[in-house]
């Protein structure tokens, strides 16, 4: 199977600061990908090179196969790619349809398509399965940090996107919406994304990952299916960079 | 809720602190205020300014501010007067007022946007160099307007409402309708609520600021193109206050300094209740300085209103 999204060997440095090292990483449609690393391993970083935020200094980036360049976060949105940030980065003063559509927003002539953006944000949200917000004219300000989320995301599969990529989504959450956004997340796979997760929390990632991916010291220490690795082992890989057989073979240092 | 922009409570709220002044004038003096004389002259007074504070609205939604159209509007006003003078051409002049406006807006618009420089400095700067060259281009005497500006386009009216008035109101209908329902006004309003967010969806946030800084300015332009053939003259020590005047009506409309809040509407309305204080103030014979006191106060209300409803949200 061939991955839909391939990073090949990227590097990137602020300044004299190297914070990604020759880093590999895949995802496969269908399937979410946990990825994983202590603060500061260089997973926002990794994130951001493939979003088009960063500039990439060596490395390629693979889409369905072939190379591609990515230099602008439209880029990435032209092949399908589209992030959700922890901070959502949604427009307070809008509304859920506007938020939805910012800077995608449909026409009819000169004037902007309500009705048309209100009925697909509609589907959109329908299909999955949300059904916790009361109106899509409400005010995002008005809404639960499970709820913003929730539109975060259908924001970002509006797009016929291919490649989903969730920066912490339940960091914030309680209990019960942690719940409703994860099984959202598995959704998203199921429906044949490939979904990619990045989390600190052990249980989310057992909870709905097909892999693995630790990042540790901005190098890839391990990507491995969830169901060939303990709990203990994803730990031990974060931490320290290996595990048994897995992981970075040579010591690697700050 | 679809409506929303064009019937947010705050302007609700406004409007009918503008029908109860125009009521209780009435009521105070029934035979001089509500007369279709008066009331022409109030539109006439506010039709202007309306121009001013329209682009004023829409940069303050990106939560910026522009100090410089008062001096803009002088500066358009004697570029419009000498170029009338040299080539005999109202036309001409009226393309000068209104390149030099833009001119403007789009520096200011650069200065913020691609210098990143806050436009409260930035427009404070540009105030005083376009009111300074102003000055400079006419060694600090008002230039006449052509006659025939002044008693063309100046006093002429159609239907019985001065022409001038026609053209500020088309204006300001037309900018009503693009900040509500276009994509235009959409990034506006998206811009000011959270500019990170508008960049990251696919907003061209610097290309877009420098188009609302010289939308404003292109305004301020005909602002001064209209003032000069209104008043005849340049008027350059008149105008120190526009800017205070429209940032007043545009947050007495409801319009939030913090930015992606705001109508159009809100800011007719906020345009009116001075101008609809001072004349009836006139014709009460209250003393006009408290114009000034009262208007100030329903500012600092007005401004109490939206942080009183931004905290109720909040929480």
């Amino acid at each position: 199977m061939t991955p839909l999204l391939e990073v090949r060997g990227i590097d990137k440095s602020f300044g004299p600061v190297k914070v990604l090292h020759k880093v590999e990483f895949t995802a496969y449609a269908g399937e979410v990908t946990a990825l994983v690393g202590d603060n500061g391993a260089g997973k926002s970083t990794l994130v951001k090179c493939v979003g088009g935020i960063y500039p990439i200094d060596d490395g390629e980036i693979h889409f369905d196969g072939r190379p591609v360049q990515v230099h602008s976060p439209r880029d990435a949105g032209e092949l399908g790619i589209e992030i959700v940030y922890q901070d959502l980065a949604l427009c307070d003063n809008l509304d859920i349809v506007q938020n939805m559509f910012l800077g995608r927003e449909r026409r009819r002539g000169p004037l902007l398509d309500e009705d048309s953006m209100e009925e697909l944000a509609e589907r959109t949200l329908s299909s999955l399965s949300v059904r916790t917000v009361k109106s899509i004219r409400q005010q995002v300000s008005s809404l639960s940090g499970g709820q913003r989320q929730t539109v975060a995301i259908a924001k970002a599969v509006l797009w016929n996107s291919k490649v989903v990529i969730l920066d912490e989504p339940t960091a914030a959450l309680g209990v019960a919406q942690t719940a409703q956004v994860l099984e959202l997340v598995r959704r998203l796979a199921d429906t044949g994304l490939a979904v990619v997760l990045i989390s600190h929390n052990m249980n989310d990632v057992f909870a709905v990952s097909d892999r693995i991916a630790a990042l540790y010291l901005g190098r890839m220490a391990a990507q491995v299916k969830t169901a060939d690795v303990t709990h203990a082992q994803v730990v031990e890989l974060i931490t320290s960079g290996r595990s048994g057989d897995l992981g970075l073979k040579n010591g690697v240092t700050p | 809720m679809k409506h929303l922009r064009l019937g947010a409570p705050q302007v609700v709220w406004i409007g009918l602190v503008l029908a109860g002044l125009v009521v209780a004038f009435s009521v105070l003096a029934p035979r001089t205020f509500p007369t279709s004389f008066n009331l022409l002259n109030l539109v006439s007074d506010a039709a202007i300014l309306l121009l001013l504070a329209t682009g004023m609205t829409y940069v303050i939604i990106t939560a910026g501010i522009d100090l410089s159209v008062g001096g803009v509007l002088v500066f358009s006003a004697v570029s419009a007067a000498k170029v009338m003078e040299a080539t005999g051409s109202l036309a001409l002049g009226a393309l000068a007022a209104l390149v030099a406006g833009l001119a403007w807006g789009v520096l200011n618009g650069v200065l913020i946007a691609m210098g990143r420089i806050p436009a409260l400095i930035v427009t404070l700067g540009t105030l005083g160099m376009s009111l300074g060259a102003a000055l400079l281009l006419t060694g600090g005497v008002d230039l006449r307007a052509p006659t025939e500006l002044n008693l063309g386009l100046g006093l002429a009216r159609w239907l019985g409402v001065p022409v001038i008035v026609w053209i500020c109101a088309a204006i300001t209908a037309a900018l009503a309708l693009m900040l509500a329902r276009t994509r235009f006004g959409r990034h506006t309003y998206a811009i000011g609520s959270n500019a990170e967010a508008s960049r990251r969806g696919g907003v061209a946030v610097r290309a877009h600021l420098v188009k609302v800084y010289g939308l404003a300015g292109l305004l301020a332009g005909l602002a001064g193109c209209l003032s000069l053939a209104k008043y005849g003259i340049t008027g350059v020590s008149a105008h120190s206050t526009d800017n205070l005047q429209a940032i007043a009506a545009v947050v007495i409309g409801g319009t939030s300094l913090f930015g992606g809040v705001g109508t159009v509407a809100g800011t007719v309305i906020g345009v009116f209740i001075p101008v609809v204080l001072q004349n009836g103030f006139q014709i009460l014979g209250v003393r006009p300085f408290w114009q000034q006191v009262v208007v100030g106060a329903v500012l600092v209300a007005a401004v109490y209103v939206d942080q009183w409803r931004r905290r109720a949200r909040d929480h």
